[in-house]
Parts: structure tokens; sequence; C-alpha cells
């Protein structure tokens, strides 16, 4: 996990500097280099056209919602070791209650999308409480359940979530001036990711991050220490779910449509995946993570076409199929990362990122 | 309140929740013997029934052939599973067993509906189909045989577990590995016989849920439906699995009753197991006739 490959020499001699963000100059100035390239990608153009397509700038806003969503989950199975196959239905119920408040009650889009998240807090403490007195596999089975009785609480729910005929929710507006359509959308989406994002790089370094490490570490032994298992299983259940209503409250305003349907397992599933094969206990890995299985599909489909240009394979027809091989990639994915490379992509990066520092020895 | 209907659902909810024990079994038994949740259950089913479904409607062969064909495939199926996917995770954290097999179970479910399409295709006649009526009530023969088969199997889990030589391995494996290894048993061995037993016994069920009702993607909900079947029965006895089984058919035989008589919601049969795991777990968080593990640090 992280921390573990740090070049030969490289001591950290207080606490205060094992604790930083950043652990170098370079490293600042290229995160905030990254951001200011991000704000610049709707509003560039080249020779009259737009630099980001419509279809890629799309795909972006998707990443930071459901990335925000993953780094929710990447707190709560990579930092607390808990289980969870139920993050769908808490990015449904955020995504539900934000569509709610804005447009039954009134509410600014850009207070509901917070609000939404708080309120997913509590309904992840409150389905958290099994977790207080559940470990590994049976957790991980209680969270299957309980996606499954909140999935059917949507599609049942007539005044909350328009039952079978989905919810309406509008897009945001600021001062008067409104912020649909995607290339001013992505600013608002920017925003959150950013935000939240930062807020769980922070929590590594705070006393309650500390704490969670400790209960998946060793659970034991952190109660022994005077750390309150039941609080910090509740807790971390509750931060993971108020990612998870943000993340779900942004993807209802750009979608401006929320049906139960779009919550089910599967998408727990994907977002387990994107926590995984990032990287368990890397906030940078869940969003890397998220890139990944957000374009597979995307690199599936370039593959098919390419194969088929080629013509490489006579008289065969991938078009009806596309869709079952872009879910057999993530499922193989899955398994190939576990198999393979199981610490994720963050690994990966540090690997050659270190493999490039010390160049040309080996350690 | 309409007495025979709810005996009739009763009845049909018991010959089900047979079925789900035979799964549940299977279910318990890689997890007792490797420690493994399988996701992937469901799929096994499936897979058992497509496969049989291919070689007797597809290629046309007898159904006393391709039948042993088809179990052989998914003996073979089961062990390379284990040998490719499960060994290398062997001292990973249980969350990447879990997800290891959601993948699976993700490949496969992709896998089937595109080479086998989406539509239920019913097996050739195999036994002739026909009402019998026991007790007052209307059992059509089809579900009487998958009782049968259900109570066979159980039968011969029981036969395997208590006297044949791998089966006494098994249980030692599943007692503690290390002395089970010391005491000259391969526990490889038993790990990859113990997924190959599950994967023929799941497809067995799969055939007979096919033989019933025709085969398609929803044979695999099987495998969801196993879960609460092992909560209520505990994730390590296998005798929990066969009575939870039992329960949850029944529950569902109940739960289709005061659905249809009086609240008309009209999934409650689906919901209903979920709600009542949640229950058992708030209250008895290791199952009703799980065994609580006691941590020595």
């Amino acid at each position: 996990m992280a921390g573990s490959l740090r070049p030969a020499g490289d001591f950290r001699t207080t606490y205060q500097a094992d604790h930083t963000i950043f652990p170098t100059r370079g490293s600042a100035i290229a995160c905030v280099v990254f951001i200011a390239a991000l704000c610049l990608l709707p509003i560039l153009s080249w020779g009259g056209k737009p630099m980001v397509s419509s279809y890629w700038l799309a795909l972006i806003i998707q990443i930071a919602f459901y990335g925000i969503a993953a780094v929710g989950l990447n707190i709560l199975v990579g930092f607390t070791g808990q289980i969870s196959l139920g993050h769908s239905a808490f990015f449904g119920f955020g995504a539900f209650t934000s569509a709610y408040l804005s447009s039954k009650l009134g509410v600014p889009v850009l207070l509901s999308i917070p609000l939404a998240g708080v309120a997913t807090a509590f309904l992840g403490v409150i389905v958290g409480l099994p977790a207080a007195r559940l470990k590994g596999l049976y957790l991980a089975i209680a969270t299957l359940a309980s996606q499954i009785v909140l999935q059917d609480f949507f599609s049942r729910a007539q005044w909350f979530t328009g039952g079978a005929s989905g919810a309406q929710a509008q897009s945001p507006s600021l001062f008067g001036l409104s912020l649909g359509g995607d290339r001013l959308y992505f600013y608002v989406v920017l925003f959150f990711a950013v935000v939240m994002v930062i807020m769980a790089a922070n929590l590594v370094r705070t006393r309650d991050g500390r704490a969670m490490v400790a209960v998946r570490d060793h659970y034991l032994s952190a109660e022994i220490m005077g750390i309150n298992l039941t609080y910090y299983r509740i807790l971390a259940f509750g931060i993971s779910s108020f990612y998870a209503g943000v993340g779900g409250a942004l993807m209802a305003h750009y979608t401006s449509f929320v049906s139960a349907e779009a919550f089910d397992l599967l998408l727990s599933i994907n977002f387990l995946a994107m926590a995984i094969i990032g990287g368990l206990g890397s906030v940078m890995g869940s969003l890397l993570g998220t890139m990944f299985i957000l374009l597979l599909p995307e690199f599936m489909q370039a593959l098919v076409r390419w194969v088929q240009n080629v013509g490489l394979v006579q008289g065969v027809t991938v078009n009806e199929g596309l869709a079952y091989l872009k879910e057999m990639a993530i499922g193989a994915a899955i398994v190939l990362f576990l198999i393979f490379e199981p610490d994720g992509l963050a690994a990966r990066w540090r690997k050659i990122k270190t493999y490039w520092k010390r160049y040309p020895f080996s350690y | 309140m309409n007495t025979t209907l709810l005996v009739q659902l009763l009845v049909n909810g018991l010959i089900v929740g047979a079925l789900y024990g035979v799964v549940a079994m299977c279910f318990v038994l890689i997890y007792k013997a490797s420690q493994v949740v399988n996701f992937a259950q469901g799929e096994f089913v499936l897979i058992g029934a497509w496969a049989c479904w291919w070689l007797v409607a597809s290629l046309g062969l007898p159904f006393w052939v391709g039948f042993p064909v088809c179990l052989v495939f998914m003996a073979l199926l089961g062990v390379l599973t284990q040998v490719l996917v499960l060994r290398p995770l062997i001292g990973q954290p249980i969350i990447s067993v879990v997800m290891v097999t959601i993948g699976m179970s993700i490949f496969f479910q992709a896998l089937l509906r595109w080479v086998f399409g989406v539509f239920t295709q019913p097996f050739p006649q195999v036994f002739e189909t026909k009402t019998v009526t026991v007790l007052g009530l209307n059992v059509e023969s089809a579900y009487l045989m998958s009782l049968v088969f259900s109570v066979v199997v159980m039968a011969g889990f029981a036969y395997f577990f208590k006297f044949s030589r791998m089966g006494l391995a098994m249980r030692a494996t599943a007692f503690d590995q290390q002395v089970a290894q010391s005491l000259g048993v391969s526990v490889k061995h038993v790990f990859a016989v113990s997924w190959a037993i599950s994967a023929v016994v799941s497809a067995l069920a799969g055939v007979v849920v096919g033989l019933i009702s025709g085969v398609s993607a929803a044979v695999a909900t099987v495998g969801v439906k196993v879960f609460p079947a092992v909560i209520v029965g505990g994730l390590e006895s296998i005798v929990g699995a066969v009575l939870g089984g039992l329960i949850i058919g029944l529950l569902e035989g109940l739960a289709q009753f005061v659905d249809s008589e009086y609240l008309n919601f009209g999934n409650l049969i689906t919901i209903a197991p979920f709600y009542v795991m949640l229950i058992i777990l708030l209250v008895k968080p290791y199952g009703l006739f799980g065994t609580k593990n006691i941590e020595r640090v």
C-alpha cells in the first residue's frame, strides 16, 4: 500500500513531512497546472472548432462525478477495510434527493447538491449500523441486501422518486446565470470534484483518518489503543455515503432525468471495480480507476472498429455483440487486475515513478 | 382467506426451496473448503443449463449422452476456475476474493447472453409431463422430479462427507488447513475437487430448472437467492444451507400469497428474502446456525 515504495535514502524526519500532501514542490506545481489546464479545457478552440469535442467533454464530466463516488467508496473500502456492495443505492439516493429538493421544494441546485450529500450521509449511517457488528463476508452480503431493498424503495416511492416514470432535475444557475449545457456545467462538476478530492486527501492526515486506517490494518490492536470501532466503522459509512450522494446529485443535474433502473447492483460493482483497479487506499488511484472503467468501453469500441477495418477476421460481425463485449471486458479487467496487479494503477504509477527516479540503478 | 392457494404456494415454495438448498449447499461447500464466497454460483448454474441445452437441443445428442458430457465439462470448468483464478489469490484480503468472483460473474453473464441470446429456450421433451394429484393438490410431475433430485443430491452429499476418503479430507481441510496438510491431505487437491463438485452439482440444478421452465438468464437469479439461504443457515453449515434454502422457499411462497391476496405489491416475492436476511443479520450476525468465531490474538 501507500508509502511502501519510497526510494532508499528518502527518509522523513518530522511528522509534518510525513503528512504532506505534496512530497515535493514539483508535485504541487504539477497539480495546480493540471487543474488550471482542466479549467481551460472547454474554452480552448483550434481553428474555430473547440479543442475538446462535446463527446469527450461528456466523458470527462462523467469521470468527475463517478470519480467522486469512487473516492468515497475508497474511503470505506480502502481506508477502513469495510466491504460495501450497496454504493450505487447511495449514489441513487443522492440523485433523487437533489432532484426532489430542487424541483419540489425549490432549493437552489447549487445548494441542493451538498444537501443531498448530507441526507445520503444520514442514510449511510443508518444502513451502516449492521456494519458495527458485521465483518468481511457477512458485511458484503448485508450491503448486497440493502442495495436490493433500497432499489426496490426507489421504484416504489412515487412521491419521492416518481416511481417508474422517474424524476426530473433542472440544471443549476448562479446569480440568475444558467449553468446548463455541458461547457458550463463542467465547471460545477470540476469545482465539486476538486473540493471533494482535497477533502479526501486531507482526511488521511487527520486523527479520524488515521483511526480508520488502524481499524483496517488490525482492528483488535486499534480497539486496544482506544479507537472506538463502532464509531469509526459507522463514520466511514457516513463519509462514503456523503461522497456517493454528492456524486449522484451531480449526475442527476447533468442528465436532468433520474430513474431507478440506473442504480442497480452492476453499478455498485463498477464502483468497487473503480476503487480496486485504481488501488485501494489511494485517492488519486480512485480517479485513475474511474477513468479506466469509463474509458475501457470506448477502447473496446475502437478496437473492434480497428479489427473490422483491418479485416483480420473475415466474416465476423461483432456489432451486435459490442455491448456484451464491453461488459465482458470490465469483468475480465477486474479478474486480471486482481491476479496480476492487486495494488492497482496507483501502485503501478508509483513503481514507474520510482524506476525513473532511481534510473539507471534498480534501488 | 384462500386456503387452497396458500397450501399450493407453500408446496411450490418447498419444491423451489429444495433447489435453493442444493445450490446453497454448493456455495457452502466452496466456502467451507477454501474460504471463498462464490458470487458466480448462479452463473455456474446457468452455464450448466446452457451447456446441456446446447448439446441436447442444438447438436441433437440424446439426453443421456449430452448430460454426462455437460457434467464432465462443468467439472473441468470448476477445476480450471480454481487453479487459474482463485489459486493466485490465496492469502489476499477478502475483498479481492469477493471481487474476483464478481468479475467472473459479470464476464460469464455477458458471454452467455452474447452466445445464447436473451430469449428463453425450451429443452426438448425428456420426461413426459403430467399433473399428479398428491393429497388433493395438483403437482406437476416435473416438480416432483426436481424434489426427488434435490433429496438424492442431499443424501449423496451426506454420504460423501460421512464415509468417503475425499469427503473426510475435505472436512479436515475445512476444520484446519495446516493440520490437514501435516496429516498428508493435499490441500490444493481438496480445493480443486471442491470447486469441481460444486460446479457439477450447480449444473445439475441448472439442468433441472431448465427442464422445467426452459433456459434463460433468469436461471442465474438462483445465485442471488442463495445469499438469504446461506445467511439464514450460517455460512459454515451444510445442513444449515439446506434448511435455509427450504425456509427461503417457503417464505417466498408465503410472500407470494400475502402479495396476491392483500398487498398487491407485485414483487414482494423477490424482496422479502432480503428483508428477512437484513433482520437476521442485525439480530444474529452469524446467521441462525453459524458458528461465532472466537478470535485469539
